[in-house]
């Protein structure tokens, strides 16, 4: 990917390269073990920088692009995913609608605040019941002439509880369903809005994921995103742009296990030779490294197209969907070669494979992006 | 406080190879980073702008390729940055490269320069401490710390190993740091895209006030006559001793040797 970088990405990859190195690659084993929040490691983003590094400098940001910001996540995420996926959320889902859509109070009252990193952003769709199918959910919010009241429940929120901000969508007229949803800008800290139980989770265990109650929330109009009834097209948006952050998470995952694979295979010897000496060993890690770099380059792809203000969605999908799937491949492949040893949680490997399936799932299952792909396909055409 | 801090960009590895005929370093085709020693240089350079204010201007002396090494400098703060590079400046030992640093640098007022204790290629530690003198201002090397700036005067803890000394050094002068002396901070995201292309001067040989018989392989008095790595070789079979009798061994064997005790 090298002849593609700028002066720029190289520097932004360079640092946080280090960055990983000195801070977040120690960290990552303990916080999965203690399922923690990494405060410290998120103060140390701030202070790089990271958390404004694809906005514009009018409006608090770094100047970056989406590539650096890919670049980024990529890899945080090669060492520890839970670091990976803090930052894409925080960028994808809560600063990048409001640089989006917000009015110029919006735009000063929460978005400074988010790229400074002195607040942490999160983003609530998702409800018990209304996953992949988001036109259902049930959280309402009941125009009060200068403010909207909002009440229902999300479930699965990444970095919930932490935050100080959140996108939360509600339905302004229930009748119309899907187009009847709107989003609301909410802080943490508004009478009736509280965080529920926290998630259990086979992977990113370091990432927060907690529901959200919200029992009659009073809003300002002000903090209306956008227009009334128009969520769910912003909704999809916010999902494309959120899918080029976690398909970089996937890479990075897919870098970072086979970065571990080639130490380990070198070192372990069997029959008298390093294992890496096999012919198996080496057409395995030939394959993964094949995967890992078309992967990467459909990110590119989609990360370029965005910058260059093109239709990005389909390549968006297909990144995320050919991304995580490498990763859950590459992971366990990974693993496989390191016998007994991979199993333990001794190595890293083990952690990597189980951070891995959650690319998989969230913002958009592998179906949900199959549909996308399909979509637009058959309006469209191949390209 | 005006500083001036002197960056060399150098070959990353440990394992350096040599040109077997010439005895010179193989740069070629091996990625560079900015030399350790002079990173820290450059965070306490950073550090004393923050606490007495100034300006901060990066010089090096290299091949056009030390330009990416300047603007990750720009990405870390620093005010201004100057190459010097030029065909006859190829082949300089210490003491020519620095002629050439010093000639640049008396172009300007500072109050202060940095330079890095060593460069892990060359590994000489004498840049730092002839630039001193080609400016003919004092010095001090090994220093790793910076306890203050007052008056004029700075006051500094060198480290020579098996002592620590605390100097008062008027300015302007010439400190070499170790790694001690301050952490490298990260490269700040907006720094990156605001400053790292910000325009860096270029010095060639005509802009300097320096004769050709002074820089170059030809106004280098360094010979290098032959480089090898040192190799230790078991001469005596392997004795296992107690710490008393190890001493006295080893004693003895340095006093059949001719030394003293
Ligand atoms: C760790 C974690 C973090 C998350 N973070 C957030 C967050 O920050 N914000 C947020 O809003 N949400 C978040 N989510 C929710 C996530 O986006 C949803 O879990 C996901 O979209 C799937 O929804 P669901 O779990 O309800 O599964 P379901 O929709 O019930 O899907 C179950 C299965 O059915 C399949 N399926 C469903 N419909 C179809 C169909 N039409 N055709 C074919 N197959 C179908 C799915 O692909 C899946 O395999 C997070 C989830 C997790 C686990
Ligand atoms: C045995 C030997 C043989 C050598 N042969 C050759 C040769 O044939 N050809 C050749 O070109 N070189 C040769 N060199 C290397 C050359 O002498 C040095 O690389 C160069 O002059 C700098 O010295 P140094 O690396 O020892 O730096 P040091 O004196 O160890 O560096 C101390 C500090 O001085 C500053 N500094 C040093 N160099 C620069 C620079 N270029 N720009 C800005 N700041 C700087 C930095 O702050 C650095 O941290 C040889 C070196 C040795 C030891």
């Amino acid at each position: 990917m090298e002849h593609i970088l700028s002066d720029q990405h190289r520097l932004v990859k360079k640092t946080v390269q280090q960055f990983v190195k000195d801070t977040v690659k120690p960290r990552a084993k303990s916080i999965d073990e203690s399922e923690t929040f990494p405060h410290d490691t998120v103060e140390s983003m701030r202070e790089m920088g990271l958390f404004a590094l694809p906005f514009e400098e009018i409006e608090g940001g770094a100047g970056g692009d989406t590539l650096s910001y890919a670049i980024a996540v990529m890899e945080l995420s090669k060492a520890c995913a839970t670091t990976g996926v803090i930052l894409s959320a925080h960028v994808s889902l809560c600063a990048a609608p409001i640089s989006m859509w917000g009015t110029s109070y919006q735009k000063e009252t929460f978005l400074r605040p988010l790229l400074s990193g002195e607040s942490l952003g999160a983003f609530g769709l998702t409800e018990p019941n209304a996953g992949t199918d988001a036109g259902a959910q049930k959280t309402v919010a009941i125009d009060k002439g200068d403010s909207y009241q909002i009440s229902g429940s999300k479930i699965f929120i990444t970095n919930a509880g932490v935050a100080d901000l959140y996108i939360i969508s509600a339905l302004t007229e229930p009748e119309k369903k899907h187009k009847g949803i709107s989003l609301f800008i909410v802080e943490a800290d508004r009478k009736g809005f509280s965080v529920g139980k926290k998630e259990m989770k086979l992977g990113i265990r370091g990432s927060s994921t907690r529901e959200l109650i919200l029992d009659k929330v009073n809003v300002p109009k002000e903090n209306l995103l956008g227009k009334e009834n128009k969520g769910f097209g912003m909704i999809m948006q916010i999902l494309s742009g959120g899918r080029i952050g976690i398909a970089a998470q996937a890479v990075g995952i897919c870098e970072g296990a086979i970065e571990e694979a080639l130490e380990y295979t070198k070192e372990r010897t069997q029959f008298g030779r390093p294992i890496s000496s096999f012919q198996n060993t080496q057409f395995t890690l030939a394959d993964l490294e094949t995967k890992k770099e078309a992967a990467k380059g459909l990110l590119i792809k989609a990360a370029l197209y965005k910058d260059q203000g093109r239709p990005y969605t389909k390549e968006a999908a297909m990144a995320k969907l050919y991304g995580a799937q490498c990763a859950t491949e590459i992971t366990q492949k990974a693993l496989q070669l390191f016998g007994g040893y991979g199993y333990t949680r001794e190595y890293d490997i083990e952690r990597m494979m189980r951070d891995a399936k959650i690319t998989e799932i969230y913002e958009g299952t592998n179906e949900a992006q199959k549909m996308v792909i399909a979509g637009s396909l058959l309006k469209e055409g191949t390209s | 406080m005006n500083i001036a801090v002197l960056v060399k960009q150098v070959p990353d590895t440990t394992e350096i190879k040599i040109d077997k005929e010439t005895g010179a370093l193989i740069r070629k085709g091996i990625p560079t980073i900015t030399n350790p020693d002079d990173l820290t240089g450059v965070e306490l350079a950073l550090q004393l702008k923050e606490t007495y204010g100034g300006n901060i201007h990066a010089f090096t002396m290299g091949p056009s390729s030390a330009k990416n090494m300047l603007r990750e400098l720009y990405a870390r703060g620093i005010d201004e940055a100057t190459l010097l590079s030029d065909k006859a400046f190829a082949g300089s030992d210490t003491w020519a490269t620095s002629h050439i640093l010093a000639s640049a640098l008396k172009k300007h007022a500072f109050d202060l320069v940095i330079a890095g204790r060593q460069a892990i290629d060359g590994d000489t530690a004498q840049v730092g401490p002839q630039v001193a003198e080609f400016l003919k201002i004092p010095h001090v090397s090994y220093v790793d710390r910076v306890i203050d700036y007052n008056d004029g005067m700075l006051k500094v803890k060198k480290n020579e190993e098996h002592r620590m000394l605390t100097l008062n050094l008027p300015t302007p002068a010439l400190i070499t740091v170790l790694d001690e002396a301050a952490k490298p901070r990260y490269m700040n995201m907006f720094d990156i895209f605001r400053r790292s292309h910000l325009p860096l001067n270029q010095l060639t040989c005509d802009d300097l006030d320096v004769s050709l018989a002074d820089i170059g392989i030809k106004g280098s008095p360094t010979k290098v006559k032959k480089t090898f790595n040192k190799s230790a070789t078991q001469k005596q079979p392997k004795q296992t001793l107690n710490p008393e009798q190890a001493a006295r061994t080893i004693l003895d064997f340095i006093e059949a040797k001719g030394g003293q005790s």
